[in-house]
């Protein structure tokens, strides 16, 4: 039987044929996939990560639903130039929380995972409001919606729990206070700022919108995207560490 | 009295069963949206229940009228099933040019951002996905159940398997893309590119799929043909892979049974490896393997010439299935993922490079001896010009996935053109081919209304597509350029602005591509609507399959 003839085991036999396809086509997925979840080396341990806050998580879900990641990545790439426009490059660990990750795959606009502490509030609330008031060439779409949206705080705890649940390591703590250190956060003056800090490090408690009032989706989206990038200090890393 | 007994007429399984299923589903519909947590959720699911009604009087009303189920031959010769087919090409037609025009839409909101028109579901991050979803998954993926359906049938000489499920692989298929659609004008995605639908459309589609897969193969099982033709090879590894991929990427753990928003099983690297292992390979498999099935099947066909060469096809299938898994890396150069996986991906590739092109050559080639047809058919030239673009379009990514040669072009619109001259060109002309050869086919015409708008079709959309990926490489390369660009003092020359600003000209070009294309499908669609509606019945068909059924003696 000659090498090309042997072939018709699978072009007379569906079953084959599907069992065939199936070994084939998971390989390459498993060899390339399966060992990111046991080796050490895909996300070296660094300090100062930490679970969003409540607040930020919001503006985290406002950035996915409005669609933010099709024009904006969030990787810096160790590329001379990228690190001299946006700061450090990336690392694994800066994303591991984020259930879904948002690297992006375009630069419509420029990459914001180094944006957070860049500009004032106000900027930003400005800027998403109306884009071309600030930077006149831009083509953004104004977000001014946001301003007149409050967040929804009664399931927010839920949120935490089920990002609990798929890895994220919220405590009991910071799921109970839920729902008081995302009203927190967005309005400090009512409110313990210093059991927010103490929950979420580095967490910046401020009125982001500059309205009175309940937390809007413009305080959540502006309170994640001044948090970007900011929480490891990288006056501190060193990126020898975790050489073997 | 026994003839009255014998004529008493049951329900088949199929049918009781999915009326008490859809029955179930009104049912839990009521008391999902009674609870809804959000509009999105309310509308999708009150939308699900009204649907799963009209199925049911739909189920019901052809069970009192039906006299017994069609036969599977009549005559000897099989008697295929056309009705669901005949749905998913109107509806490939639909959705495309509902795709293209909201394509047409972003591209312009990018040239002139006041067409975002200040509202949410106007902007561009809500329609972006979309034009994605609609021209991919609506006129594609109709595309590929019209025509499966079509050459699984006639290349195994058998009639469709099922009764009732490949009208619900077809409806169910449509009522997902409306659920996706809306969910993404609502703000209902998961954000992870061309798997945007949330954990309840997600599940539906696993549902519709698993069900498609199953027709497909039981239409194979009970084939008359000793062989399974090529073209079904491809079209089962795509239906295989398509299931596969959609399982790993979308596992997600809704916030609420009664809320859109969820949170995907997956997170950071493993999340991005994902996703690109699902996002290339819908590409891999949606896009091409499912479409070289239609060039292993509608060339042939139209050239009225044998495939090429069976051996290469042998080597083609095996080659371009197993390779194309591994390159989902390739989308994440330089970031945090691992160096060892962007390397494989890379690799891996560049080796594609080799069956991609073996194919192309086993589809031209296929055109020897009737070369001059191209001269002559304009669906043919179509299909040919397809695999032409395809031949690019898979030269050009081995070369964007090395990674030096990515570091310029990622994040630029060189990525946005490479994938539309692969989308308008390849995909685009070879459904369009496709459907010029099946609805005369599917509607028993001689020919098509006319040729000649198939002409002015295919070099308004040719010069459409030239535009598009012509503005989008010299954009790109622009971009990726003054991006990286640094004075002689060693200081970056341009600010991103800038970068932006001189985008502006090539998208307004490559908008007007875009229209011009659209302009083409719209030509398309006038001629196919007048080749159903005026079009010469072809001699000696059986106009209906009833017709010659003679009454049980």
């Amino acid at each position: 039987m000659s090498f090309w003839s042997r072939h018709q085991i699978f072009e007379k036999n569906s079953i084959v044929l599907i069992v065939g396809i199936t070994l084939v086509i998971a390989i390459g997925g498993i060899v390339e996939i399966a060992p990111l979840f046991y080796l050490k080396s895909t996300i070296e341990a660094v300090d100062g990560m930490r679970p969003y806050t409540p607040l930020e998580l919001a503006g985290r879900n406002v950035y996915v639903r409005e669609g933010c990641y099709l024009c904006h990545s969030q990787m810096v790439r160790p590329l001379r130039d990228e690190v001299e426009r946006y700061g450090h490059y990336s690392l694994a660990a800066e994303s591991m929380y984020d259930h879904p990750f948002q690297w992006g795959s375009k630069r419509t606009g420029p990459d914001l995972a180094r944006v957070g502490a860049k500009y004032s509030d106000e900027w930003h609330v400005t800027h998403l409001s109306n884009p071309r008031s600030i930077v006149p060439q831009s083509v953004m779409p104004s977000y001014k919606f946001l301003a007149e949206a409050s967040v929804s705080t009664q399931n927010i705890a839920d949120h935490l729990r089920t990002n609990r649940a798929v890895g994220v390591p919220y405590t009991d703590e910071q799921i109970a206070n839920a729902v008081a250190d995302l009203k927190t956060q967005a309005d400090p003056d009512n409110g313990d700022t210093d059991a927010l800090l103490k929950r979420y490090p580095k967490s910046v408690a401020r009125n982001f919108d500059g309205q009175p009032g309940m937390p809007t989706e413009m305080d959540a989206l502006v309170a994640y995207l001044q948090m970007l990038g900011t929480l490891v200090d990288f006056k501190l890393y060193n990126e020898k560490a975790n050489l073997r | 009295m026994t003839k009255q007994t014998d004529s008493v007429k049951w329900m088949t399984i199929g049918e009781a069963g999915l009326t008490m299923i859809l029955a179930a589903t009104v049912f839990l519909s009521i008391i999902a949206a009674a609870k809804a947590e959000d509009t999105a959720y309310a509308f999708h699911v009150t939308l699900a229940g009204f649907a799963s009604l009209a199925s049911i009087f739909v189920i019901l009303n052809r069970y009192f009228g039906r006299g017994d189920l069609p036969p599977q031959e009549i005559g000897g010769r099989p008697n295929y099933n056309f009705g669901p087919i005949k749905f998913a090409a109107a509806a490939s037609v639909f959705w495309g040019i509902a795709g293209f025009t909201v394509g047409l839409l972003i591209a312009m909101q990018l040239a002139w951002p006041d067409l975002n028109f200040n509202l949410p579901w106007t902007s561009f991050g809500r329609l972006r996905p979309l034009h994605t979803s609609a021209v991919v998954f609506a006129f594609g993926g109709n595309g590929l159940i019209a025509t499966s359906f079509f050459v699984v049938q006639k290349t195994c000489r058998a009639r469709l398997a099922g009764d009732l499920s490949p009208w619900f692989v077809v409806l169910g298929y449509n009522f997902f893309i409306v659920i996706a659609g809306t969910g993404y004008l609502l703000g209902v995605t998961q954000s992870k590119e061309y798997a945007e639908p949330e954990w309840y459309a997600d599940l539906w589609l696993t549902i519709v799929w698993v069900t498609y897969l199953l027709v497909f193969l039981m239409t194979l099982v009970k084939r008359k043909e000793p062989h399974i033709f090529v073209a079904n090879w491809f079209y089962l590894a795509f239906i295989v892979t398509i299931a596969v991929l959609h399982l790993g990427n979308n596992p997600a753990l809704p916030v609420s049974v009664f809320g859109s928003k969820s949170y995907v099983a997956w997170g950071g690297v493993q999340d991005a490896m994902f996703q690109w292992w699902y996002g290339h390979n819908a590409v891999g498999f949606f896009l091409t393997a499912g479409f070289l099935a239609i060039m292993y099947y509608f060339i042939p066909k139209r050239a009225e010439r044998p495939v090429y060469s069976y051996r290469l096809s042998i080597v083609h299938f095996w080659a371009i299935i197993f390779l194309y898994i591994w390159a989902g890396p390739h989308h994440l150069h330089y970031s945090a993922l691992p160096d060892w996986t962007q390397t494989l991906g890379m690799t891996f590739s560049i080796m594609l490079w080799m069956p991609s092109w073996g194919g192309m050559i086993n589809g031209l080639m296929t055109l020897s001896g009737a070369w001059d047809k191209l001269r002559t058919d304009p669906v043919l030239r179509m299909l040919v010009v397809s695999v032409a673009f395809y031949g690019m379009a898979t030269f050009e990514g081995p070369l964007m996935s090395i990674k030096v040669v990515n570091s310029l072009s990622h994040y630029t619109d060189w990525t946005i053109g490479h994938v539309h001259s692969g989308a308008l060109g390849w995909v685009g002309f070879v459904s369009f081919g496709a459907l010029y050869c099946l609805v005369p086919w599917l509607w028993n015409r001689k020919g098509l209304y006319s040729l000649k708008l198939v002409e002015w079709h295919f070099w308004i959309a040719t010069l459409g597509i030239v535009l598009y990926i012509s503005a989008m490489w010299v954009s790109g390369i622009l971009q990726g350029l003054m991006w990286r660009a640094y004075t002689s003092l060693g200081f970056l020359e341009y600010s991103f602005i800038e970068s932006v600003e001189a985008m502006h000209p090539f998208y307004i070009i490559r908008a007007a591509g875009g229209g011009l294309f659209l302009i083409g499908a719209l030509i398309m669609a006038w001629n196919l609507w007048m080749t159903v509606r005026v079009g010469e019945a072809e001699e000696g068909a059986l106009s209906t399959p009833g017709a010659t059924l003679q009454p049980a003696e």
